[in-house]
């Protein structure tokens, strides 16, 4: 019972899946059909199901219920490698491939050409070249995989995947990590393998890119399916709307910019600074009581630029004056101890200790920066959680529970808590709402102009320029690792920024190996 | 709070169950003397032997806890061992003390700077004082079995306070410094956060490097506490033997108090009781007149045990996990 | 390749010792000398080029010193007490030893647990059972082990390459071929990369990690073999710390010991170098044993921060390229 009338031949057909984790239903009754040659985007909010969706199709987990048929016939993979001969292969944002094996080795693997039970290597280095030329990647297939950038090792995964005859190739978050040439190259590629009758299901947070690549999208909400409709007579809004299960108040969108006051003395300046290799020097002076937002493609310097302000790295030239008075910010604890507060972009490996229950998270910078010997009482503990919990509606409102059960966004604001525990008057968030779900996204936009009007300051990297130019009161533009420009007032505008991103007309290739 | 309670109960009724079977093994097992001014009786017994590698595990406990491992104890106790025993008959027992601890200290310290300077995982990092440490325990025993007389160091082996053996007394000391500085400090949050996410703990403002430096010497300190015990108690030190396999115990004794070797959270007091039940498995198979020799089998079964136990959870854990955060 | 700079540093550490030695002491530079030195060290290189296999694939195993005692009682009491043919009690100990080792390699796998500590109750497990078995040293007399001992290929100069020398050589070139030519050698380096990705690339990773233990228990089983024809007996307490020296010859040999990187040929020139200090001692007369350990440790100690530095230095000039990790 396919659900539109449409003549291409079904390739992937899932009825009636469902799967629980314990108490938690993660999918019920969910179906998804993917035909040959589209491209069908999967999305919904963080614990729609997607991923569970992913591992059941790819036999990563068992299901507990439902039935998969690819090209008619019905199959029950019990693992990746069931999938794989099956011809269902995955393609994750992390590349799934082994950077101390030689490209040709990760091509091949498993498979290599032998003769007598010896790899022929001079066959298989041919054919791996071949082979990625193919996708028009021309690299020298002996070297360590880990010695190219991440675009050329999602190629050469899909170019595995494809060459095992896959006919469904699952693209998870491939993007996330690639600048927006690379994200062309990666569509080319799709497009490609499309016309080859290939069925590429594309899970991506980038609602543009969804938009501009697929020809279907599925929506699932809370394990469920919402609904399968092709991408051209889907409105954003009902796209939303059916993700969300809620109109979204126009919120986003909408310029609120800082009472026009005239501006406070700063509390920090940069002057010339920076370091080689890692970001050219910039100027910069952080006010209280204004939002900066430092935008770029990824690889511009934004990540760099806010942690050399953190001293995460450490800047071999320039000067910082804090209050007026020359500092030094040789470490993090440096920076903490000036009142500086850093929410990285990998939440996972750099901000949470997933272990610590919400309470020791939250409290951790502050018992840090009072040093081992004023130890904070359980009392005061619990006391700073349970505030900071109600403050920023953190689900569930457990202070217990250890932060790796919560969801991405409650994670999110549990680090907001940790910095703000500590009354800072400088707060550094690095992509604040990357892969969060839309609701808690609102939230945490709503909590940056509300921490503004307090008085702090904020210096926020963001690559969705819709949102950062909803709260910027001066934005940071960079391009190659150096500050190229910087807007204020109405120059805020997505047109503006854009021609300032792509002011060299054009960007620069990161592609082959060094 | 409840959740601390029933975290440690297997451990004590593990413990229990096997001083139980001991009794059954040995009827006099649980039975206490008081003569010469100090206890004598199995119980005692089990306290007073088990201190060495309770000692350790206070040690190594924490190290664990920052995800790390300390392969060298054993090799660390034979060389404050063979100092101390080298030193005892011409020097006063505070030097003979300041010089084997300082010892300790210092490898706990090469051990540290290797892990939280250098970046080496802590497995290949004291591996390296594992191999060479005893050669160095040699060095300074000439290959030699060196013994001494002084009275004063023999006592920390043999001596007693209140009835009770040196060794037993020193160990409680040493837990309630431990707990003291661990507990009453914010050290132990320090340490949970770096073992937990190392990487999170240094941008939160935890200075990771200086926890880690300060776990490994504490280790270190432990080592030599336990290896001056042990050539205290045989008026003597054996650089070929002392604390041989030891540090293996050790690891033990924490994994059976319920700290796992992926670090994060830890208890002192467990690992100690941990300890004490590989001594008392010990003991017993000592009173039941098997041989000695099925005690490493026993110990094998109990590490798999234990292991298979813990994994379990884990697995648990871990599939809450991965259904939590699709 | 990028595991060929260690391995290159190895082998001119190796000949430097070696030149030294022979500055020193002429007399080291003899066939007699070197080709004693393959039979000393025969038991080492065999267990040394299963453990390249294991910690490649970034395991560890520390059984292997015990599964050797335990090999060397089994042989002694199969052959002397209960009258098996020599032949018939190779085969029996080689299967246990395999078997012994794929139920690591198992527990590993399917418990998810750490390599190091299930491999120490392997430890105990197996050092306990050749207690049980005896604690005696038992002699060995029978006839294939005389023959065996009387086998030699004779170098000019005066060397004797013997029997077991040769079974040590036949391994070793085996075991590089397999490491290095094989699927499954690849496997075994993918592994050490990652095994989640390992998985997902459709290697059945639970097989690989049973055959990687297997291998590594059948040539301690094979060194404890060798090492009875070398002494003549068995023992309980034989080889006792022998994983250590075992581990700390691979990681000589340029193999990381978080995996991922290494060869066998390396290993090899790690057991050499070891010997050769040990050589050295001989030849000096004055010096201790102890020396041996200490100088192993500095070695130890050499090779890892060598690996470190590489490391961060391959670290930093990605970082440096703008590559994400």
């Amino acid at each position: 019972m396919p659900l539109s009338s449409d003549t291409t031949p079904v390739l992937l057909e899932v009825r009636g899946l469902s799967k629980s984790f314990g108490p938690l239903q993660a999918l019920q009754n969910v179906d998804f059909t993917l035909r040959a040659g589209e491209i069908h985007a999967l999305l919904g909010e963080n614990g729609a199901g997607k991923s569970t969706l992913i591992k059941l199709v790819t036999g990563v987990l068992p299901c507990d219920a439902g039935t998969f048929r690819l090209g008619g016939v019905e199959i029950a993979p019990r693992s990746a490698s069931d999938a794989l001969q099956a011809g269902i292969a995955t393609v994750y944002q992390e590349v799934n491939l082994l950077p101390n094996l030689s490209v040709a080795q990760n091509l091949f693997l498993g498979r290599q050409p032998t003769r007598f039970g010896v790899v022929r290597q001079g066959e298989m280095r041919r054919r791996a070249t071949a082979l990625l030329a193919d996708f028009g990647l021309d690299v020298d297939v002996g070297a360590p995989l880990g010695s190219f950038s991440v675009a050329v090792q999602q190629i050469t995964a899909i170019a595995r995947a494809i060459d095992l005859s896959a006919r469904v190739l699952i693209l998870d978050e491939p993007t996330a990590s690639l600048d927006r040439h690379e994200v062309e190259i990666l569509f080319r590629i799709m497009r490609q393998l499309a016309r080859r009758d290939i069925g590429i299901v594309f899970i991506s947070h980038f609602l543009d890119q969804i938009y501009e690549i697929s020809d279907r999208i599925t929506v699932l909400r809370n394990g469920r399916l919402i609904g399968e409709r092709p991408t051209a007579d889907l409105p954003r809004l009902e796209l939303i709307r059916m993700m969300l299960g809620r109109e979204l108040a126009e919120a986003t969108g909408v310029r609120i910019a800082a009472s026009a006051q005239a501006p406070r003395a700063p509390c920090a300046s940069f002057e010339g600074y920076g370091k080689a290799g890692y970001i050219t020097p910039f100027d910069l002076d952080l006010r209280p009581g204004e939002v900066v937002g430092l935008t770029g493609l990824l690889g511009s310097g934004r990540t760099e630029t806010v942690r050399l302000i953190f001293g995460a790295e450490r800047a071999d030239r320039g000067h910082i004056e804090i209050d007026g008075a020359p500092a030094r910010l040789g470490s993090p604890r440096d920076a903490i101890r000036h009142g500086f507060g850093y929410c990285p972009e990998d939440r996972k490996t750099d901000g949470i200790i997933p272990d610590l229950t919400v309470r020791e998270n939250i409290v951790l910078a502050l018992q840090a920066k009072r040093g081992l010997r004023r130890p904070l009482a359980r009392r005061e503990q619990d006391e700073i959680a349970m505030r900071f919990i109600k403050l920023l509606d953190v689900r569930p409102p457990d202070s217990e529970r250890p932060v790796g059960l919560l969801s991405g966004g409650n994670q999110q604001k549990v680090l907001l808590a940790r910095w703000l525990a500590t009354a800072p008057r400088l707060l550094l968030l690095d992509e604040p709402t990357r892969g969060i779900d839309v609701g808690a996204h609102a939230e945490i936009v709503r909590l940056v102009r509300e921490l503004r009007d307090e008085g702090l300051s904020l210096l926020v990297v963001s690559s969705e320029l819709d949102e950062i130019v909803t709260y910027s009161d001066r934005l940071i533009v960079l391009r190659d690792r150096a500050h190229v420009d910087e807007l204020r007032g109405e120059e805020i505008a997505v047109p503006r920024i854009l021609a300032a991103i792509a002011a060299d007309g054009e960007v620069r290739t990161r592609g082959a190996a060094r | 709070m409840k959740f601390r309670s029933r975290r440690g109960l297997a451990q004590f009724v593990a413990l229990l169950v096997i001083l139980l079977v001991d009794r059954l093994v040995s009827p006099q097992f649980f039975d206490l003397r008081f003569q010469d001014g100090r206890l004598f009786g199995s119980l005692i017994d089990v306290l007073n032997r088990g201190a060495p590698v309770a000692l350790l595990s206070l040690g190594m406990v924490l190290v664990i806890a920052t995800r790390g491992i300390d392969l060298s104890v054993g090799a660390v106790m034979a060389i404050a061992g063979a100092i101390a025993a080298s030193l005892a008959d011409s020097h006063a027992l505070p030097l003979v003390l300041a010089v084997a601890l300082g010892a300790g200290l210092a490898c706990g310290l090469w051990n540290g700077i290797l892990v939280a300077v250098f970046g080496i995982q802590p497995i290949i990092a004291t591996l390296i004082l594992m191999v060479a440490g005893r050669g160095i325990a040699q060095l300074i025993t000439e290959g030699r079995i060196v013994t001494f007389t002084s009275g004063d160091l023999a006592w920390l082996g043999n001596g007693s306070v209140l009835g009770l053996p040196a060794p037993v007394v020193i160990l409680a000391g040493m837990l309630i410094v431990t707990a003291a500085v661990v507990r009453g400090s914010a050290f132990g949050l320090l340490i949970e956060a770096t073992g937990g996410n190392a990487r999170a703990a240094e941008l939160a403002g935890v200075g990771t490097r200086a926890t880690l430096l300060a776990v490994y010497a504490w280790c270190g300190l432990c080592a030599a506490l336990a290896g001056i015990i042990a050539a205290a108690d045989i008026l003597g030190a054996d650089a070929n033997n002392a604390g041989l396999w030891l540090e293996l115990d050790a690891i033990l004794a924490v994994v059976i108090g319920g700290t796992s070797l992926f670090g994060g959270r830890f208890s002192l007091v467990l690992a100690v009781v941990g300890a004490l039940i590989i001594q008392a498995m010990n003991t017993g198979i000592l009173l039941s007149g098997y041989p000695p020799e099925l005690n490493l089998l026993v110990k094998s079964v109990v590490v798999l045990t234990v292991l298979l136990l813990q994994s379990s959870r884990l697995t648990a854990i871990a599939s809450r996990f991965s259904g939590g955060k699709p | 390749m990028s595991r060929l700079p260690p391995v290159v540093i190895t082998a001119m550490v190796l000949l430097a010792g070696f030149v030294i030695c022979a500055i020193q002491f002429p007399a080291i530079a003899s066939t007699r000398v070197v080709a004693n030195l393959l039979t000393d060290n025969a038991f080492l290189a065999v267990v040394a080029t299963g453990m390249t296999f294991v910690i490649i694939s970034g395991g560890i195993d520390l059984s292997v010193g015990s599964v050797i005692g335990f090999t060397t009682v089994f042989v002694a009491l199969a052959i002397e007490a209960w009258g098996m043919p020599p032949w018939l009690a190779f085969l029996a100990v080689l299967s246990i030893c395999a078997l012994f080792g794929a139920a690591m390699g198992g527990i590993i796998h399917h418990f998810d647990l750490p390599p190091f500590i299930v491999t120490l109750a392997g430890m105990f497990l197996a050092r306990g059972v050749s207690f049980l078995l005896s604690t005696e040293s038992l002699p060995i007399s029978a006839p294939v082990y005389s023959a065996v001992s009387d086998f030699a290929l004779r170098l000019p100069g005066g060397g004797r390459v013997t029997a077991i020398a040769l079974i040590m050589l036949a391994v070793v070139i085996a075991g590089a071929g397999l490491l290095h030519l094989t699927r499954f050698g690849a496997n075994v380096y993918a592994l050490g990369g990652s095994r989640t990705t390992t998985a997902l690339m459709g290697i059945p990773v639970g097989t690989m990690t049973v055959r990687i233990y297997t291998l590594s228990g059948l040539l301690s089983g094979l060194a404890g073999i060798v090492f009875s024809f070398y002494t003549a007996s068995g023992y309980s307490l034989s080889a006792v710390g022998v994983e250590l020296d075992t581990i700390a010859a691979v990681v000589i040999g340029g193999t990381l010991l978080t995996g991922g990187q290494g060869s066998v040929i390396g290993t090899f020139l790690g057991v050499l170098i070891q010997g050769l200090i040990q050589t050295y001692i001989t030849f000096d007369g004055t010096l201790s044993s102890w020396w041996t350990k200490i100088v192993t440790g500095v070695l130890l100690f050499a090779f890892i921060a060598l690996q470190q530095t590489m490391i961060t230095v391959a670290r930093r000039s990605a970082a440096r390229a703008g590559a994400r990790p």
